[in-house]
């Protein structure tokens, strides 16, 4: 399936979680914040939520800012 | 004990700083240690999925600082307010730095778009610090709106020019009902005095504590600028006046007339 991950389009096999991806790019699910489909998910649901083809997903972290 | 108070939060430091642009997370720390600073403001980007780098956060201490999550890169009230809610999704606590900044060349802050998000924001349960150009009647209408302060911008973001907008910022300090922080554009401790003699509640700094080789003692020297317009400030300044007036006493010299 093809997923949009902060503009960028990535196939990946389904099925999926959210989790199982973030497990895949290495990413620890404390220091991102999910938006998929442009709603954003408490970290509750990142396990439950399956992904699907043509979902748009922004993985967001906090940076240095003043 | 002089303490600036938040939205009901108590705070002892009137130091905020920025996290951005430090060459290196030690320089940040250093900076962040020795400016005494309780509130940090951070930014919110897109994670680079080939590159994710090491986690900002795991170099902020939580228990000593609070974590406020700016708006920054928002170009109308519908970028920030989605900035906002996902920071509180982070699980931050629900403060946010509003910023809204269409234009590239001088960031200055859209003032609809800031009123905008900050009456959504704050029906939402935000703790509402916008970012505002230094405009006396906008911040009337952010304190009505609900804003727990307003920060007037000194000068342009990262300009380190200093209080260019003087006279504007002591009308906001006259009239606020709400702590005034002065955001934007100090590049000096002694730019930061001033605020903070005029009587500004608290300043935010960034770049001149990042920019500049020395992040720890530029953090020490900033807090003694606050700490020093501030003290300046409760004892009162003396009046200025236009002729000289003798501090030695003017009887008792060396000649009889």
């Amino acid at each position: 399936m093809n997923l949009q991950i902060n503009g960028q389009n990535r196939e990946y096999p389904s099925p999926l979680t959210i989790v199982q991806l973030l497990d895949q790019l290495d990413l620890a699910i404390e220091r991102v914040v999910v938006e998929l489909n442009r709603e954003i998910l408490t970290a509750d649901k990142l396990a439950d939520t399956q992904l699907t083809d043509g979902d748009t997903l922004e993985l967001i972290q906090f940076v240095g800012g003043g | 004990m002089d303490q600036l108070i938040i939205a009901g939060r108590t705070f002892n430091s009137r130091l905020m700083v920025g996290t951005g642009k430090f060459a290196s997370n030690q320089a940040m720390v250093a900076a962040m240690e020795n400016s005494g600073s309780e509130i940090v403001t951070v930014a919110l980007r897109r994670v680079d999925i080939d590159n994710p780098a090491d986690s900002l956060l795991s170099h902020i201490d939580r228990s000593r600082y609070l974590l406020l999550p700016n708006t920054s890169g928002a170009r109308n009230a519908e970028e920030a307010v989605r900035l906002a809610r996902m920071a509180r999704a982070a699980g931050c606590e629900p403060w946010v730095k509003l910023e809204v900044t269409p234009d590239p060349y001088y960031l200055l802050p859209d003032p609809i778009e800031t009123l905008k998000a900050a009456e959504i924001l704050v029906k939402e349960g935000f703790i509402v610090l916008p970012y505002m150009p230094a405009d006396p009647v906008l911040a009337k209408h952010l304190e009505e709106a609900g804003c727990a302060t307003v920060m007037p911008l000194g000068a342009p973001i990262g300009t380190n020019r200093g209080l260019r907008t003087r006279d504007l910022i002591a009308i906001i300090i006259e009239q606020a009902k709400i702590p005034v922080v002065v955001d934007a554009g100090l590049g000096a401790p002694s730019h930061a005095a001033e605020a903070m003699e005029m009587g500004s509640d608290a300043v935010l700094v960034n770049t001149a504590l990042a920019d500049t080789p020395d992040p720890a003692a530029m953090g020490r020297a900033f807090r003694k600028g606050v700490e020093a317009g501030r003290e300046a400030y409760l004892a009162g300044l003396g009046p200025q006046r236009q002729k000289a007036e003798a501090s030695s006493p003017l009887t008792g010299f060396l000649r009889n007339n």
